[in-house]
């Protein structure tokens, strides 16, 4: 279970989390729409820990651990992933480098054992397969050249590897066209279970067709202004995001 | 090479529009440079020992310099002897207020553009002229007194503010701090004075005309702008001389001091007479200008279009000491015929979050040839300093020559630079398109060039950008290929 | 000195110029543009005394040859070649040539001061190697450079002229290693002819205690290719200059650089490409790891002159400083004459890229791993476009080898 209670944030001394309350039981999907600029992203980055963003108040609980006092590889550890919605290019470090890396950091952190090159290839090779990631992009550094849609893949690649407990999907769906957006949600669907919680954030409701939601969070101004069923994401769709710029300012 | 590349070429040769003489009586010392002409100088400026005794100083150090020789620069050797020291139009008692100035030198800068009277076109620009060796007028005095600002000739306020000119005049350019500049701290005939109280934001942007007009007359002026904690201020520089077949030297030195939290804004259009297309005649421009960024969150911004000068040495830079403090330096320097340009910045980072931006365009036509030169250091202590430079060449027809020499060292860990420089030719698709359009050659040439420019031009304060625009399709009339 | 008392009278005569030369023009200082970043002229090791032949050298340094054609030079001095050479390729020593081979010499800076000059007044074994016209070479030709200096400081000057027929393709490893105080001032010549096709790979791993300054000046004809791979981790100060010369149309120039620097070391990385003839390419990109008190410095200038039209250059440095002691210098420059071509040129210093080091913590892997594997993918990419496998894997090793002390000490 994900609670965060009250959580503001600040960038450069500006205020964009202004109070945040929201609860994530586990097995459940909770979606987080908003306008842009209304501190979406941001809540992200603060759940995974990034340098730069100033806590200033509020709590972070996952698992009963304080999500907040962990560096942002303990969270990952933790089980919490963020997926990008730009996804780094790293040249230099491959693909297969970097998953196994990885992947046997977090298998150490759970007390599982380490994968050999072997065990570790064959993996890879088995989810990449059902993500429909090219055998290519394994090899090929880390993001580097990638488009907007293959990054997304390669993202749901590393959810189905690193078998996190807490999903935050950070506009995934954006720059994707409708068969990729396709293939990444089947992707998440695939990882729903009663023990996995998900935050889909997003800007437009299409995602959330695939992806469908147990609640639906409204964010404006840094504060969530409306909660209610996957029906309120479709009824944005009709009315946007106008009625709530205003309420928050 | 296309037909309508050639054709362009062919057209008329550039014209230089300011290139007319002002008849006039001037006063001046006798030709030549020795420690009598430096006591000339200080004596008809009524100056203080002090000032006189930093001059021969300044004076017998030269004597020991010589002329540095890095720049990528070919010129025949300059005979110091050989020129005037001081001239100045030849008045009484010295103006008391325009109505006093020679109608001549009025109609000068009216044909320059210049409206010194306070009705005209500029209005709110407050505009000291400098004429050869003197400043003639300094327009909007009063107003700029009320609010404590002073803009005032050098000479002016060696005699009434001693004690601000000994604190900060060399403070930032010493007086040995290299062979022009030297010589300039001993022959500095006049030039403008800046202070800026705290808190105070210049209502108006303060602006220095200069003009060469005497034969063989050297023009040294010294600028000196202090900005004092909070304040604010936008400092405008225009040039102009007379054509002639002799190359006159031009030395000038610019200080700027910001104080904490203050801004300077330095902007110059420098339009020299550049020689004829032959290269005979035209101005030697070897300046040294420097801010320093001395108080916290201060900051400095140079912008310069150069497109005057047959020879174009000059380094506008910032020392950034305070934390936090900013420099940035834009700048268009445009080269054809024979001219030569080498020009750029230094940024030296000291204090801790410093930022420095360099953009630089260089156009560079017929045979000329167009050096960018800057030097980018963090020291040890600049903590988080970051610089990120952009400079780009742009080379029309097959004579001339567009060059980079960056210089850039770090010793921070955690300070940042990125330096990015680009040449090429100006792109043939982009002119026939406009031409396509029905633009003709040398209007679509105009428009890529401002293009290739803008974020430099869009720097300037508005009465200047328009100039400037115009300048730079002049400067490259006749040359385009 | 053993070996010019009996060579011929050409080559004295070349000493003898390069001399003379030395005596009036001396060597280059801080004053220098060219060495205003490296300052060797004041340096100890310009006394050091020139090497002797060595009588029974240490060889565990040089790597098994496996399929190679190994040259192994000690001091300065031909220790071993195999007695027989892949069919196309011959190999004599210059005090062996009855006359001047061709070209040898002029590429080098005619004028001011030199170390080539030094050079040319002082090697002992030079050697000139041949590769016939369209000969095709399978497996590389190795020739390493090993300094001993067991006893007191020794100084030589390593000498090569290498001649590309037409067509010819080929593979050079140029390895440096030895041991003790030693100053090592190499010059390597490389003619490559019409259509003909290099790869060079250098691997600088000299002693800790050494010196060494390389230059390697090339000439290179219509359509011919050069691409080298320069890794440079050892010797407490060093330099590698590369000075080509685009001379026939259609040429193609490229480098790749690594360089990992600790304690206090210093290396530059000087390269001069001279485009002289039209539609010819260059590329150079340089990749440095800073850490400790060392310095790097990069020069990168690129001449294009009037007659190279359509002349396509790029040059690029990178730098990581990982200490606050740590120093880099980068001077990357253009000088174009020629209006038709695309040029360009990039530097960067700072430290690790914080949002790639974001994203890898935020799949689990810990500030040191993350930060390692990204330092290690920085210079290693370089490493990469060796197409022999076996050259690759040992230059990778070197380039490990020193990275790890960095970790070490991180």
């Amino acid at each position: 279970m994900l609670e965060i209670k009250n959580l503001q944030a600040t960038i450069d001394g500006k205020e964009i989390l202004k109070g945040i309350d929201l609860v994530i039981p586990d097995g459940e999907v909770h979606a987080i729409m908003g306008p842009n600029g209304s501190g979406k992203s941001t809540l992200s980055y603060v759940l995974a820990g990034r340098d730069g963003y100033q806590v200033t108040g509020g709590s972070a609980h996952y698992r009963g651990q304080d999500l907040l006092a962990l560096n942002t590889e303990e969270r990952a550890r933790l089980g919490v992933f963020l997926a990008f919605q730009y996804p780094v290019e790293i040249p230099g470090v491959t693909g297969i480098n970097f998953l196994k890396t990885a992947v046997n950091a977090v298998r150490r952190s759970r007390g599982e054992s380490e994968l050999d090159a072997m065990q570790f290839l064959k993996l890879a090779r088995k989810k990449a397969k059902e993500l429909g990631v090219g055998e290519e992009m394994l090899r090929r550094a880390v993001n580097t050249g990638f488009s907007g849609g293959e990054k997304k893949r390669y993202e749901a690649l590393q959810m189905a590897l690193l078998e996190p407990s807490l999903l935050i999907l950070d506009e995934t769906d954006s720059g994707l066209d409708i068969d990729a957006l396709k293939v990444v949600s089947e992707g998440v669907v695939a990882l729903r279970s009663p023990k996995r919680a998900m935050l889909v954030i997003t800007h437009y409701q299409r995602i959330l067709d695939y992806i469908i939601p147990d609640r639906v969070h409204v964010l404006a101004g840094g504060k969530i202004v409306q909660s209610g069923s996957k029906e309120l994401a479709q009824e944005l769709e009709r009315t946007g995001y106008a009625q709530f710029t205003g309420q928050a300012a | 090479m296309s037909d309508g590349m050639d054709q362009v070429r062919t057209l008329a040769d550039q014209k230089y529009k300011y290139g007319f003489v002002t008849d006039i009586e001037a006063d001046v010392a006798p030709k030549g440079l020795n420690e009598d002409i430096v006591a000339f100088i200080s004596a008809k400026k009524g100056e203080p020992d002090w000032l006189l005794a930093w001059r021969l100083k300044a004076y017998r150090l030269w004597l020991t310099q010589s002329e540095p020789t890095w720049g990528r620069l070919h010129h025949a050797p300059i005979d110091y002897q050989d020129s005037y020291y001081y001239s100045a139009p030849k008045r009484k008692d010295g103006p008391k207020s325009l109505d006093e100035v020679d109608p001549k030198l009025l109609e000068t800068y009216e044909k320059l553009g210049v409206p010194l009277h306070e009705r005209a076109i500029l209005a709110g620009v407050a505009v000291d002229a400098v004429f050869d060796s003197v400043s003639v007028a300094t327009t909007y005095k009063g107003k700029l007194e009320e609010m404590g600002v002073i803009f005032t000739s050098m000479s002016e306020a060696v005699a009434k503010h001693p004690e601000l000119v000994r604190k900060y005049l060399g403070s930032v350019v010493p007086y040995a701090d290299n062979y022009f500049a030297t010589l300039n701290s001993a022959v500095f005939t006049d030039g403008s004075f800046v202070y800026v109280p705290p808190g105070v934001r210049c209502p108006m942007e303060l602006s220095t005309y200069f003009r060469i007009n005497a034969q063989n007359t050297g023009q040294f002026e010294r600028t000196l702008i202090i900005a004092d904690r909070g304040s604010y201020v936008s400092y405008l520089e225009g040039c102009t001389a007379p054509m002639r077949d002799e190359n006159q030297l031009h030395a000038a030195v610019v200080e700027l001091v910001a104080l904490d939290d203050a801004e300077i804004k330095y902007s110059t259009v420098q339009n020299w007479y550049p020689g004829d297309e032959n290269g005979k005649g035209g101005i030697y421009n070897f300046v040294t200008k420097r801010g320093a960024c001395r108080g916290r969150a201060s900051r400095i911004s140079w912008t310069q279009v150069e497109t005057g000068s047959a020879i174009t040495w000059k380094y506008p830079s910032c020392i950034l000491q305070g934390d936090d403090s900013v420099g940035e330096f834009y700048s268009v320097a445009i080269t054809n015929n024979y001219q030569q340009a080498d020009t750029g910045t230094k940024m030296i980072h000291l204090g801790r979050n410093t930022r420095s931006r360099i953009v630089s365009k260089g156009v560079s036509a017929g045979h000329a040839d167009n050096t960018y030169r800057g030097l980018v250091r963090i020291m040890p202590k600049a903590e988080r300093a970051r610089n990120h430079t952009q400079c780009d060449s742009l080379l029309i027809g097959d004579q001339c020559g567009a060059h980079t020499t960056p210089y850039i060292e770090s010793r921070n860990p955690t300070a940042r630079l990125e330096h990015e420089a680009t040449t090429s030719k100006i792109s043939e698709d982009q002119l026939f398109y406009a031409r396509q359009r029905g633009l003709s050659q040398e209007e679509a040439v105009a428009l890529i060039v401002n293009g290739f420019c803008r974020e430099v031009l869009q720097q300037l304060p508005m009465e200047f950008a328009v100039e400037a625009q115009k300048l730079l399709a002049i400067s490259l009339e006749g040359s385009v290929g | 000195m053993s070996s010019a008392l009996s060579s011929p009278a050409w080559l004295q005569s070349l000493r003898q110029t390069a001399r003379d030369r030395l005596e009036s023009d001396g060597l280059p200082g801080r004053r220098d543009e060219a060495w205003k970043y490296t300052d060797v002229g004041r340096l100890e090791v310009m006394a050091y005394p020139l090497a002797e032949r060595p009588g029974s050298p240490d060889l565990t340094a040089a790597p098994a040859s496996g399929e190679r054609t190994q040259l192994i030079l000690v001091n300065g001095f031909l220790h071993s070649a195999p007695a027989q050479l892949p069919a196309g390729v011959s190999l004599t020593r210059l005090q062996d040539a009855q006359e001047v081979p061709a070209l040898l010499g002029r590429l080098l800076p005619e004028q001011g001061k030199s170390f080539a000059t030094m050079n040319s007044a002082l090697f002992e074994d030079g050697l000139v190697l041949q590769i016939e016209a369209h000969t095709d070479l399978e497996h590389p030709i190795e020739l390493i450079s090993l300094g001993q200096a067991d006893g007191p400081p020794v100084a030589f000057h390593p000498r090569l002229l290498l001649v590309m027929g037409k067509g010819a393709r080929a593979t050079l490893v140029e390895r440096h290693a030895g041991q003790g105080q030693y100053f090592s001032n190499s010059v390597a010549e490389l003619l490559l002819a019409e259509d003909s096709c290099l790869s060079h790979y250098v691997l600088q791993d000299e002693a800790m205690t050494a010196v060494h300054l390389a230059l390697t000046a090339l000439r290179q004809d219509r359509g011919s290719r050069y691409q080298a791979v320069l890794v440079q981790t050892g010797g407490r100060l060093s330099r590698h200059e590369m000075l080509p010369f685009l001379e026939g149309e259609g040429a193609s120039f490229s480098i790749e650089g690594a360089y990992v620097a600790r304690d206090q070391q210093h290396i530059d990385n000087t390269t001069f490409v001279v485009h002289r003839a039209p539609g010819c390419q260059s590329q150079q990109v340089f990749k440095g790891v800073l850490a400790e008190a060392s310095r790097g410095v990069f020069q990168g200038s690129v001449l294009v002159e009037r007659t190279a039209q359509k002349t396509n250059a790029h040059q690029l440095s990178k730098a990581l400083l990982l200490s606050d002691r740590a120093e880099m210098d980068a001077k990357p420059e253009l000088e174009i004459y020629a209006d038709d071509v695309k040029c360009g040129h990039g530097a960067t210093i700072g430290d690790i890229d914080e949002n790639a080091l974001f994203y890898l913590r935020a799949r689990g892997i810990d500030d040191k791993t993350a930060r390692q594997l990204l330092i290690n993918a920085f210079v290693a990419e370089v490493v990469e476009s060796i197409a022999d496998d076996s050259v690759r894997a040992a230059f990778l090793a070197a380039l490990a080898q020193h990275l790890s002390h960095l970790e070490a000490t991180a």
